[in-house]
């Protein structure tokens, strides 16, 4: 008698339970393929619900500042008009005045955690970072507005008045709007925000520094600091650069707390203290009333621009942070 | 010295040359400049939550009651009082309902990438089109299903803003679940298959319990995180001043009232704002404190 013949059935590829086996993983399969579905439906959606507006508005769409919904005379000569690059400056100044604020801060904590901090303050400080990530943008947007952006107005007023006759930071710094909600305000906000995802990332790319490397300096008479320099630093470049731009990708796409303390006006200004406008702010706040047609489809035209800036920006933080890994684990076999 | 150093504090036997005296003044000087500021971004990033949490009290607290926490939304801005009880009920349906949805799928799919996929080009490329779905702008995520659901419906409702929400918490749930079904060890699987049991017993029986804190944390961060999102529900969940139950027909969400009311120039409106943040973060503090707890209490070694 071979042991073939006497294998129970349900150990059969064929035998009980086969149908249940196969449904199970195909299941498995089709939830797994819902993320590329939904994915791939987003861009096509989005996309071809915005072409009657990039029809509309031509190269302009993307090229133009002007951005007038309502059609101003009914059937007369002007029309409606919807450029959106005032948006996507307002998206990228505020980003850049994050990462500006966030990027050393976020390093900063990520070195006290890994190298300075005492065991009990380190958790503690986990704790606030993580406390930090929790918070509802919304809520971020709720202090802005009523809170940050009014206290910052005399910050604003006392930078502009002590630098405003200084030639390049005269015009970056000039009068500062009333309400205190601009560029920099949101800028500031946003910054709170990416600080938790750039500190965690960086951490993590500071905790694969070799303890060989950083004893060796340290034995060599290093101080701390020198320490940091020589062996932390060069060995995480490329993950810092790739958490620098995953929180970029962050800030772009931030869309309440930005939309409440940006001051919603749409013009291309070097002054970082001026009201402004960005891509996703300009969609949440307009949907409700859109203008005349085609201006919902060119709200969700932005959301297309935007979702473009985000996936390269995505890309490229992948790119880098793969090639960072690549490099750090050469470095440690 | 410093007592920061993290260095065991240097005993009288040191040599005199290798004590910290004998560095040069600039190097001196460099290092403590550089402690200061790294301890000075720690500052930085408390004042925030500080000032967080010192409003959400003051202000939030003033206008916290049980009546807020149950009144209708008052139609005006300007009327004093009133409460939050429809945003309440409408964050409850719509998480809720997203989590209904997003949970089974995402752990499905987990299982999937951690189980069938795994480095198969398919596997592969599901789990960078995961990666990039949590990168996608929550925004487009409200675009996509107010173009989908609500113009196709024509009606904007609860159960548009669910599945908005169901949408964002999917590639995150995906992810999370997967990390903590790799941590399973490959011995149970193992044991379980040589027993006689079928590929998706084992799966049901030994591997998911096995990893069920985890996926239970991740989950809980996950809703935690939903209900904060103000924007892609913004966009389809219509307004309503009294609660509704139902998926169906608009209804309203904590982050969308502060939203709203954190705009008008009104004080009422801008207290019942802060009374409904109070409350939101109330929520998610807890939600992310339990996720926190489960995943320390009974995580999987790794191994």
């Amino acid at each position: 008698m071979t042991l073939n013949e006497r294998q129970s059935p349900a150990l059969h590829r064929r035998g009980r339970g086969a149908i249940a086996d196969r449904t199970f993983s195909t299941a498995a399969l089709i939830a797994g393929i819902l993320v590329l579905a939904i994915l791939a439906l987003i861009f096509i959606t989005t996309v071809t619900q915005a072409w009657p507006a990039f029809r509309y508005q031509g190269l302009s769409f993307f090229t133009s500042t002007t951005w007038v919904p309502n059609d101003p005379d009914g059937d007369g000569p002007a029309k409606a008009q919807f450029g959106t690059l005032a948006f996507t400056y307002g998206t990228v100044v505020v980003s850049l005045i994050a990462l500006v604020v966030a990027v050393p801060v976020s390093i900063g904590i990520a070195l006290f955690i890994t190298e300075l901090a005492p065991k009990r303050v380190r958790s503690s400080v986990t704790t606030i970072i993580d406390l930090l990530a929790a918070v509802p943008s919304v809520v971020f947007g709720l202090l802005g507005i009523l809170v940050v952006a009014p206290a910052l107005f005399h910050a604003y007023d006392g930078v502009h008045k002590t630098v405003g006759r200084v030639p390049i930071l005269g015009k970056l710094f000039g009068e500062p709007v009333s309400s205190g909600r601009s560029f920099m305000t949101a800028g500031i906000i946003v910054a709170i925000m990416i600080v938790p995802i750039i500190t965690s990332v960086t951490r993590e790319v500071f905790a694969t520094v070799p303890t060989a490397d950083k004893h060796a300096a340290l034995s060599l008479g290093a101080t701390r600091w020198e320490m940091i320099r020589a062996a932390v630093f060069p060995h995480s470049f490329g993950g810092m650069v790739g958490a620098v731009i995953l929180g970029l990708g962050r800030a772009m796409g931030e869309t309440i707390a930005v939309a409440l303390t940006i001051g919603a006006a749409v013009h291309v200004t070097p002054n970082l203290f001026d009201g402004g406008h960005a891509l996703p702010a300009v969609i949440v706040l307009n949907f409700g009333d859109p203008g005349s047609y085609p201006g919902r489809e060119a709200l969700i035209g932005c959301g297309v621009v935007l979702f473009a800036l985000t996936l390269i920006v995505n890309y490229a933080a992948r790119f880098i942070v793969r090639r960072a890994e690549v490099r750090m684990k050469g470095a440690t076999a | 010295m410093t007592t920061t150093s993290g260095i065991a504090p240097l005993s009288t036997s040191v040599p005199d040359d290798l004590r910290r005296a004998t560095l040069s003044r600039g190097r001196r000087l460099t290092d403590l400049v550089a402690r200061t500021a790294i301890w000075l971004s720690v500052a930085v990033a408390a004042v925030p939550i500080g000032f967080v949490v010192y409003y959400l009290i003051r202000k939030g607290g003033g206008a916290m009651s049980w009546s807020f926490l149950t009144d209708r939304i008052p139609h005006q801005p300007t009327t004093i009082g009133g409460g939050m009880g429809p945003a309440i009920v409408g964050t409850i349906v719509t998480v809720g309902f997203a989590s209904v949805m997003a949970i089974p799928l995402g752990v499905l799919g987990a299982i999937y990438l951690a189980e069938y996929g795994k480095q198969r080009p398919l596997g592969r490329l599901i789990r960078t089109m995961a990666d990039v779905m949590t990168g996608v702008p929550s925004i487009m995520m409200g675009l996509f299903i107010y173009i989908s659901v609500v113009l196709l419906t024509h009606e904007q409702n609860g159960l548009a803003a669910a599945l908005a929400l169901g949408s964002l918490m999917l590639p995150v749930i995906i992810r999370t679940s997967e990390e903590m079904l790799n941590l399973v060890p490959e011995e149970l699987r193992q044991a379980s298959l040589a027993l006689g049991a079928r590929r998706w017993r084992t799966i049901v029986s030994v591997v998911l319990p096995a990893s069920a804190s985890g996926i239970t944390s991740g989950a809980l961060l996950a809703i935690a995180r939903a209900a904060g999102e103000t924007a892609p529900i913004y966009l389809v969940i219509g307004l309503i001043y009294r609660p509704n139950w139902s998926l169906f027909g608009a209804n309203t969400s904590l982050p969308a009232q502060i939203f709203s009311n954190a705009q008008q120039p009104y004080a009422p409106a801008n207290d019942r704002a802060w009374g409904a943040a109070l409350t939101l973060v109330a929520i998610v503090f807890i939600l992310t404190a339990l996720g926190r707890f489960l995943a320390a209490r009974f995580a999987i070694k790794e191994r």
